[in-house]
């Protein structure tokens, strides 16, 4: 069979930059982007190639792998190492990979059926072994490549295609359940703020073992507008809680309310009156015990119209898993030597027939 | 032991053997119940007497294993010398058998089951293509011995990666086969059910994987601790889509070896998932086996590409004359390139829909695993000669059966002849011919008729099979049968 290698014109006008630093479009791949006009994925996508080229990595060490769905379509769109595998398991994919190739900077990008749904085991997997991987979990809290069914995130009495009298599963929050996976690296993002969501990926990157950021992203065809309150301008002040490590918790149009911890019950307060800013609860990313209420505020304490955090939620140091994997290797070879392969051949016991 | 009928064809003795056991060691300070777990040992000793067989290297292995536990290895030793003393004292057994020694190639053996070949075999396999072995898996019965073996030996550079589940278990193996390892995965039954999604997925990623199934008897979780070799039509078509890969069996616990070896050379030359069969009766049995020396392993050569080759943009799906692709792996400059499992476009890579190129590509898929038949050894008759009345056609663990049976008759006179099959998928290449040239082809097997199938629908013969699904082997003396209801009068 003759070997013949079509050549394209754009393929030609490719180059290969190796010295110097890299810009973003050196990380946009030649295939054409093909999700919905107005998706949320493009600007996941444009923070993820502007900040790429500043993470200290050479692109060729860099792969991203994805299960099934529309979020799992990144990899095509980014000129490093990838791969597009099965519904749900990029986590146990990448699990391999960095188990044998931990020099590698993995990112998986999942979506919140992919990843919390049929994948949602290898998830948790992943979290409590720690291997060293960055997930993207684009959360739109519908089923978008399949047009539009609930999601195990999808708000309760959600009407969709296959849920026309309301969807009665109560969702997964997303954040929780990384922590109730004993995760190392916790955070959440969105789509339309490309300063913070650059932030929050870097922070991803920075991270040794699993780091999980859960991005608010927008289905525009099948779940419009469900965080518009967070992500549009009039409502993000009032609704959102951007927290900072080492920072009290304030919000509001002009940062005038806070909040503080009667014990473990947060408080919303205006700043000023009765409690100042060293009244406040100050985020600490190391406290598991106030990541866990921060967390899940909302649905602890529905009644008291909390807003929604965003941010880096809890950051912790365990050994990863890839790095207890070859610990094991280097020890077993320290005491044991090298292995002899005619004497594993071999055996204990042999006899001979002459 | 009552029962009459016995006395018909056996000589029936009555030996009591708990007593006997019990004032062996009634002295020794041990409870009541520990005494009696011992009377194994009588029977064994007794043996020992009966066939005139030197017990030394059973004292030799109590010693071993109850080392630290003083009087449990008392008990035993002394109730084991019990038995066979009890044989040289009593007057009733008129007759002793003596086994001779087996006439066996000159060579050095040991002894060896099939789970644990198969582990040394892809260890020997990993060091001789240069790559690191990568185990993912889950615990099931009866493959779990595989990575109980392989777990042992981190210092040759092993990693097993006990995962969440069967899917886990293979998907992991395939992103180490991504990163440039050795990926290996291993399973039996229900569990190679769990797999088959990402079974396609490594075919169409055309990565290379070892896939190990450790056949039990099924349907869904039927009798795991029995053997049976119903996964064949599973190994072989069980996959979403048009999803080829080649199938390769064992047929004894050393063989094991070989073919975890061979599965390996054909993964990593020819780029592609290989099936490796093997049954809950080739695991547990064993074997003398004449080992080979590693340096007398056939070579395996990984083509991972080192460094960028040309100018031109990487193809990740140009092809060589055997239709196989480069293995470009993470970490290497100038070669960022995507793979999934959507369908490919020839030699680009991209994702396609183009119904010329999808038609194409499964076609060349097929065609990539026939082509591995150029590189296999020509099927060869086992027993008997190269033509003759009657073929039995077997493959996996019916081998001892057979070979015995076919033997015998060969030695009564009946122009019978044994061959083996080793590769599955593809076929080898003589095999049609081979067949061709018996009047009648038998085919036994442990389960509902599944190799006949696949010979039937390739070869348009009219093979007959013999077939026992009871999750025990075919005996020597039934499947004789079988041959000589078949055999012409």
């Amino acid at each position: 069979m003759k070997i013949q290698a079509p050549v394209k014109k754009a393929v030609q006008a490719e180059v290969l930059v190796t010295e110097g630093k890299l810009l973003p479009k050196d990380f946009a791949s030649t295939q054409e982007v093909r999700w919905c006009p107005g998706c949320g994925d493009y600007s996941i996508l444009k923070q993820m190639q502007t900040i790429l080229p500043d993470i200290g990595v050479e692109k060729k060490d860099i792969v991203f792998i994805s299960g099934i769905g529309c979020s799992s379509r990144f990899p095509y769109y980014l000129d490093t190492f990838g791969m597009h595998s099965i519904h749900g398991r990029a986590t146990a994919v990448a699990s391999g990979l960095k188990a044998t190739r931990p020099e590698l900077s993995i990112w998986v990008v999942t979506g919140d059926g992919d990843g919390l749904s049929i994948g949602g085991n290898h998830m948790a997997h992943l979290l409590r072994r720690n291997i060293d991987v960055n997930v993207l979990l684009f959360n739109n809290e519908i089923y978008g490549l399949t047009k539009g069914q609930y999601s195990p995130t999808s708000k309760p009495n959600s009407i969709t295609k296959s849920t026309p009298f309301g969807s009665i599963d109560h969702p997964f929050e997303p954040a929780a359940f990384a922590m109730g996976s004993n995760g190392t690296f916790i955070a959440r993002s969105m789509d339309r703020d490309p300063k913070h969501l650059q932030e929050m990926l870097k922070r991803t990157h920075e991270h040794t073992g699993t780091s999980f950021l859960e991005i608010y992203q927008n289905c525009n065809i099948f779940n419009d507008g469900a965080f518009y309150s967070f992500t549009e301008k009039e409502s993000k002040k009032q609704t959102c809680l951007f927290v900072e490590h080492g920072k009290p918790l304030v919000f509001g149009v002009e940062d005038q309310l806070g909040i503080r911890l009667d014990g473990t019950k947060p408080e919303i307060v205006q700043i000023g009156e009765k409690y100042s800013m060293e009244d406040l609860w100050i985020h600490n990313e190391s406290d598991a015990i106030k990541a866990n209420i921060l967390i899940r505020m909302e649905s602890l304490f529905p009644e008291l119209s909390l807003p929604r955090p965003f941010g880096v939620f809890f950051k912790t140091a365990r050994p990863t898993y890839e790095v207890l994997m070859e610990v094991q290797i280097v020890s077993a070879r320290s005491r044991y030597g090298e292995g002899d392969l005619d004497a594993l051949i071999a055996g204990n016991e042999t006899w001979t027939i002459s | 032991m009552d029962d009459p009928s016995l006395d018909e064809s056996y000589s029936v003795y009555r030996i009591d053997i708990t007593k006997l056991a019990r004032e062996a060691i009634g002295e020794l300070e041990l409870g009541m119940r520990d005494k009696d777990r011992s009377k194994n040992m009588f029977v064994l000793g007794f043996i020992y007497w009966l066939y005139s067989r030197n017990p030394e290297n059973t004292l030799q292995y109590i010693e071993r294993a109850f080392k630290n536990k003083e009087l449990i290895r008392e008990a035993n030793i002394r109730v084991l010398k019990a038995g066979y003393n009890y044989g040289d004292t009593i007057e009733a057994f008129s007759s002793r058998y003596t086994v001779k020694p087996a006439k066996m190639p000159a060579g050095t053996y040991r002894s060896i089951t099939g789970n644990p070949a198969l582990a040394l075999g892809l260890i020997a396999a990993a060091h001789k293509s240069n790559l690191k072995l990568f185990y993912g898996t889950y615990p099931i019965t009866p493959a779990s011995d595989v990575l109980h073996e392989l777990a042992k030996y981190k210092n040759y550079g092993v990693r097993t990666f006990q995962a969440e589940d069967e899917i886990a278990g293979i998907c992991t193996a395939i992103g180490a086969a991504f990163g440039g390892n050795l990926g290996v995965t291993g399973t039996s039954g229900p569990g190679l059910a769990l797999k088959t999604e990402a079974m396609g997925l490594a075919v169409m990623l055309e990565l290379p994987l070892v896939v190990l199934d450790i056949q039990r008897a099924g349907p869904s979780t039927g009798l795991p601790t029995k053997t049976e070799q119903s996964d064949l039509l599973q190994a072989v078509y069980g996959r979403n889509g048009e999803c080829p890969l080649p199938v390769i069996a064992a047929h004894t616990p050393s063989s094991c070896f070989d073919v975890a070896y061979t599965a390996v050379k054909i993964a990593v030359e020819h780029m592609t998932p290989v099936l490796v069969l093997s049954d809950g009766y080739i695991a547990n049995g064993a074997e003398p086996w004449r080992f080979p020396k590693a340096a007398d392993l056939p070579p395996i050569k990984a083509d991972i590409i080192k460094t960028k080759e040309n100018e031109e943009k990487f193809m990740p799906y140009l092809r060589d004359e055997n239709l196989v692709r480069r293995w470009a792996v993470p970490g290497t400059l100038g070669l960022e390139h995507r793979i999934g499992g959507l369908e490919k476009e020839d030699i680009t890579g991209n994702v396609s829909y183009d119904p010329e190129n999808h038609e194409k590509m499964v076609k060349i898929r097929e065609a990539k695993v026939e082509k591995i038949a150029d590189f296999l050894p020509l099927q060869t008759i086992d027993s008997g000669k190269e033509t003759g009345k009657l073929l039995v056609l077997g493959w996996g663990s019916t081998y001892g059966s057979i070979k015995s049976a076919v033997t015998e008759l060969i030695g009564e006179g009946f122009e019978v002849s044994h061959a083996h099959l080793t590769y599955i998928k593809p076929f080898p290449k003589n095999l049609g011919d081979l067949l061709r040239r018996f009047d009648h082809v038998l085919i036994p097997e442990i389960n509902n008729g599944q190799l006949i199938k696949l010979i039937r629908d390739k070869f348009l013969i009219d093979a007959k099979g013999y077939n026992k699904i009871k999750g025990t082997p075919i005996t020597k003396n039934e499947l004789k049968q079988a041959v000589l209801e078949l055999y012409p009068k």
